[in-house]
């Protein structure tokens, strides 16, 4: 059954928060939903840029008060 | 009070003597009581692998015995624990002993998993243990020319270890001088050389300068080792003579087989550093999920945080301070140059162009670092 996760990577400049989502996707099902939380708004461009390259499915990405949330489906 | 910490790697080697001083009135009383489990009589400085990998250090300067690291009113145990029983505040060991406490700290580590990557164990070369860096020394000593490829799996065991290494063996092929047969070609898994955006903007431009090629949103998929093809995740793959690879890395095997944490890693709350839902539990270092490097720096700077909390939980009955996500990474460019990132959960880094003068003084640390692990520096 597909879960629903929290990366939260606020905070984090090394490793960061893509590389924080390419960790949880290793570690998640396919189906499962990532939900990436970032204060870099970087994340906002170069998540949905290796999710693109990779071939999983981008859910929706919305900021709220300096906290980007992106959210992802594991396609593969 | 019975503290016992699991591990006698570097955050728990720090943790232990640092407790030992701060405690040592209540442990003289029979007040406050240090034991600590390890799987090894034996403690290695990780950060020496990096040199050995490349010739200039040899892997007895890595060693010293973990108990002539330790204050005397440590109790110290070669035997590593194999169930952890949280709900009642006892860990049971491979020889069989139970181990009760008042607070446990879980110092376990993390281990590279090449193995995840197929065709990757049997085709690379690495350097995250004594064995595997040697046999990379060798096979670079030998090696005459052609394309060496680095490769990185997420997530890893100290960030800075990929530029390092492909700095070093740029200057290792160009002491030998056959750097005009070699091709560096440095592969990343995000859309920059370096995770630490500050780190990219230096590295970018010395990789031009010193003409090593770089190809970003690179994450390993599998090794074709018959014809010599890296491929990625991202669809994309590149030719290799030589693959050097900074392996993914998962916590120990004993963390995810007691159900702590999914691969190893423990939801650690990353203040306080206790286990999520557990006042009296606390992780450090690698072992812990907190999205920071994954590095000795952190566990050192996290075991001087939980050092004072511990005392002050001891004496006070409530810790004293939060961990503020400080981290200091040396980051060696070449043979003889280096600079450093200093970062926290707040404040980003702004590495400076590299010195002679760091990379000396990170040659001194790495002789300094037996003081630190004895809690004095």
């Amino acid at each position: 059954m597909a879960e629903k996760k929290v990366i939260d990577a606020r905070g984090s400049f090394c490793p960061g928060p893509l590389m924080e989502l390419i960790a949880g996707i290793k570690m998640a099902n396919v189906g499962d939903e990532l939900e990436v939380l970032s204060t870099d708004k970087g994340s906002a461009a170069d998540v949905p840029e290796w999710i693109r390259k990779v071939g999983h499915e981008l859910l929706g990405t919305r900021e709220e008060g300096g906290v980007w949330h992106i959210t992802v489906r594991k396609a593969k | 009070m019975r503290i016992l910490i699991i591990g006698g790697g570097m955050g728990g080697t720090i943790l232990a003597n640092n407790l030992a001083r701060r405690l040592t009135g209540e442990l003289k009383s029979g007040k406050a009581r240090i034991t600590m489990l390890s799987a090894s009589e034996r403690h290695m400085y990780q950060p020496g692998l990096l040199y050995l990998a490349v010739g200039r250090i040899t892997p007895d300067e890595l060693y010293r015995d973990q108990a002539s690291l330790l204050e005397p009113s440590i109790e110290f145990h070669v035997d590593p624990v194999t169930e952890f029983h949280l709900d009642k505040n006892e860990v049971v060991t491979q020889s069989g002993k139970t181990h009760s406490y008042d607070i446990l700290v879980i110092s376990t580590g993390s281990r590279m998993v090449p193995e995840t990557i197929p065709g990757l164990a049997e085709n690379c070369e690495t350097f995250y243990t004594e064995e595997t860096a040697l046999k990379m020394f060798k096979r670079i000593r030998e090696f005459q020319g052609g394309r060496v490829v680095i490769a990185v799996g997420v997530p890893h065991k100290c960030p800075m270890a990929p530029l390092e290494i492909t700095f070093m063996l740029h200057d290792y092929f160009k002491d030998r001088g056959i750097l005009d047969k070699v091709k560096l070609h440095y592969t990343y898994p995000i859309g920059r050389t370096h995770s630490l955006e500050n780190v990219a903007k230096w590295a970018t431009p010395e990789f031009d300068r010193l003409g090593i090629t770089y190809e970003t949103f690179f994450n390993m998929k599998e090794v074709d080792g018959e014809n010599k093809i890296l491929r990625s995740e991202e669809g994309t793959q590149t030719p290799y003579d030589l693959l050097i690879a900074i392996p993914a890395h998962k916590g120990m095997e004993v963390i995810e087989k007691n159900g702590l944490g999914q691969n190893g890693w423990i939801p650690t709350h990353r203040q306080q550093l206790n286990m999520e839902g557990h006042s009296n539990v606390f992780v450090l270092g690698d072992t812990t999920n907190i999205p920071i490097s994954k590095a000795g720096s952190t566990a050192h700077f996290e075991a001087d945080t939980l050092g004072e909390n511990i005392a002050a939980m001891v004496k006070i009955g409530t810790p004293v301070r939060d961990y503020d996500g400080k981290v200091f990474c040396f980051i060696e460019a070449g043979k003889d140059r280096a600079t450093y990132a200093m970062f926290n959960y707040q404040t980003p880094p702004d590495p400076k162009a590299p010195t002679k003068a760091v990379h000396w003084f990170k040659m001194a640390y790495n002789k300094l670092y037996w003081v630190s692990a004895r809690g004095l520096l």
